[in-house]
């Protein structure tokens, strides 16, 4: 074992770890933001829009990430810069860099796949309480809020915090579209010393940290949220 | 199957004949193919640029020399062992293998070349880089040369890109303003309808970067040998041969400066 390259790459690793805690928390916020409606709308139609999200959440979880990633990346990038004026344009800047690309496959990747977990989400909430909402004398946007969504999000705590474990381990494909996350930096730093297992190493170890941290975090929040008394 | 071809320049049968039986001189290559450096078809027939260049060679200095093949890990040991005389194959000149073996004067420096688009308005130097973005592949001589030269005036310098259709792609997306990368690997990207958008704009010199280029590999201590290879290498060169071979296979100055 030769570990006399961290010192060199100790600067660049904590950027390359700032750049992957970023995409997760950003991608994970919108993702998770798309996923309401996504799953909402499959249980209370209307139809055409049911079987709209239920095809985005098809596509999304029947085909690779990398993919996906790929598509919006090389596949987007290609078709903008065909759009006359559009380099000269303001938004030029962000829809040459890669970060937004990154972000954007990340958290459709979430919305498709917490959507899902959703669906089933609100669907398991038992139709008597929402009706006891309403005979309160909510009115629908309030039952949402108030009994429906925070039941629902109650049930499924544990699967959206392994979700957001998916998410962190997905990022590495980011490094394959030019951004230096973690993986990224691991990479230039095998490609740079030609030693594999120790920058191998030392990125699965950083990952296994950041698992766990995400594991006690929510584990912490669901502890937190109050359980019916008759669960 | 013989492995070995002889080789009979009219120079060298005349320097045979002038001083009686001249030795043979065994040139090292490598087992496998390097087009358009060294090729061989089916029935055994080499071709290519340094195939071609090292019969003139050889033929300048009167010698008589044999291809001689060695899987590339080895070469360096059967040259001292002295299987061979010589290593014809491509192989850079560097400080590495200068511990192990010498090295004649290069032969050849594919140059760097900094490729960008037709409109773009860049002539490598490091002041027509300003607000540009620089792509290079990741780890290499030429991700290299933009942090040395470009850091300070570029607006980007991305050399996160693990292959070399990667840039390319970014460039053409217009997501890098400028690619550097070795000459020799542009040209297939140049010919292609993607590659239309661009052209090379410069050809980058950095001999601390990118080293002295490829020479004949030669045991320490032949000097006798490496002069001749030095004076018959500076021959081809003045007398236009090495030009006309090279003309052959490039549409750049292979030789670099």
């Amino acid at each position: 074992m030769v570990w006399d390259w961290l010192p060199v790459y100790f600067e660049q690793l904590l950027g390359g770890l700032w750049v992957t805690l970023q995409l997760v928390v950003i991608c994970a916020g919108f993702g998770m933001a798309a996923a309401i409606p996504i799953g909402l709308v499959q249980v209370t139609g209307p139809k055409w829009l049911a079987n709209i999200a239920l095809g985005f959440c098809t596509v999304i979880r029947g085909t690779p990430l990398l993919i996906q990633l790929w598509l919006i990346y090389y596949g987007l990038g290609s078709v903008f810069p065909s759009i006359p004026g559009i380099r000269e344009s303001v938004f030029w800047p962000y829809l040459r860099a890669a970060y937004p690309y990154a972000v954007f496959a990340f958290s459709l990747s979430v919305a498709g796949y917490v959507g899902e977990v959703m669906r089933g989400a609100f669907a398991g909430v038992p139709k008597g309480e929402l009706e006891a909402a309403h005979a309160m004398g909510m009115g629908p946007f309030t039952v949402l809020r108030r009994v429906w969504l925070p039941r629902a999000l109650q049930n499924v705590f544990p699967t959206l915090a392994g979700e957001l474990v998916l998410t962190l381990k997905a990022t590495p494909l980011a490094a394959t579209i030019t951004i230096q996350e973690l993986f990224g930096v691991g990479t230039q730093i095998r490609q740079d010393t030609y030693r594999v297992y120790e920058p191998l190493l030392l990125i699965a170890g950083i990952y296994i940290v950041l698992t766990g941290i995400i594991v006690l975090v929510m584990r912490y929040f669901e502890n937190r949220i109050p359980r019916p008394a008759s669960v | 199957m013989r492995t070995a071809i002889k080789l009979l320049a009219v120079a060298a049968l005349s320097a045979g004949f002038a001083t009686g039986a001249a030795a043979e001189l065994k040139l090292g290559l490598d087992t496998a193919p390097y087009p358009p450096f060294a090729d061989q078809d089916a029935s055994g027939n080499r071709s290519g640029f340094e195939i071609e260049l090292g019969e003139a060679v050889c033929a300048a200095m009167g010698e008589t020399c044999v291809w001689t093949p060695i899987a590339w890990d080895g070469i360096i040991p059967a040259l001292t062992e002295g299987k061979i005389d010589a290593i014809f194959a491509s192989m850079s000149i560097t400080e590495e293998r200068m511990k192990t073996i010498d090295f004649s004067d290069k032969y050849y420096n594919t140059p760097a070349a900094l490729v960008a688009p037709k409109d773009m308005d860049i002539d490598g130097s490091p002041e027509s880089m300003k607000g540009k973005i620089v792509g290079a592949q990741v780890s290499t001589i030429h991700a290299n040369y933009a942090e040395a030269h470009y850091k300070d005036t570029a607006d980007e310098i991305k050399v996160t890109y693990q292959a070399f259709d990667e840039h390319n792609n970014d460039l053409v997306a217009g997501r890098l303003d400028a690619v550097v990368g070795d000459s020799l690997a542009f040209v297939d990207f140049l010919a292609s309808d993607a590659g239309q958008c661009c052209e090379i704009k410069a050809y980058l010199k950095d001999e601390a970067i990118f080293g002295k280029g490829v020479g004949v590999g030669l045991r320490k201590g032949d000097d006798a040998l490496k002069q001749k290879f030095n004076d018959a290498i500076a021959k081809v060169r003045a007398d236009g041969t090495y030009d006309a071979i090279a003309k052959k296979y490039f549409d750049f100055d292979i030789y670099g400066d």
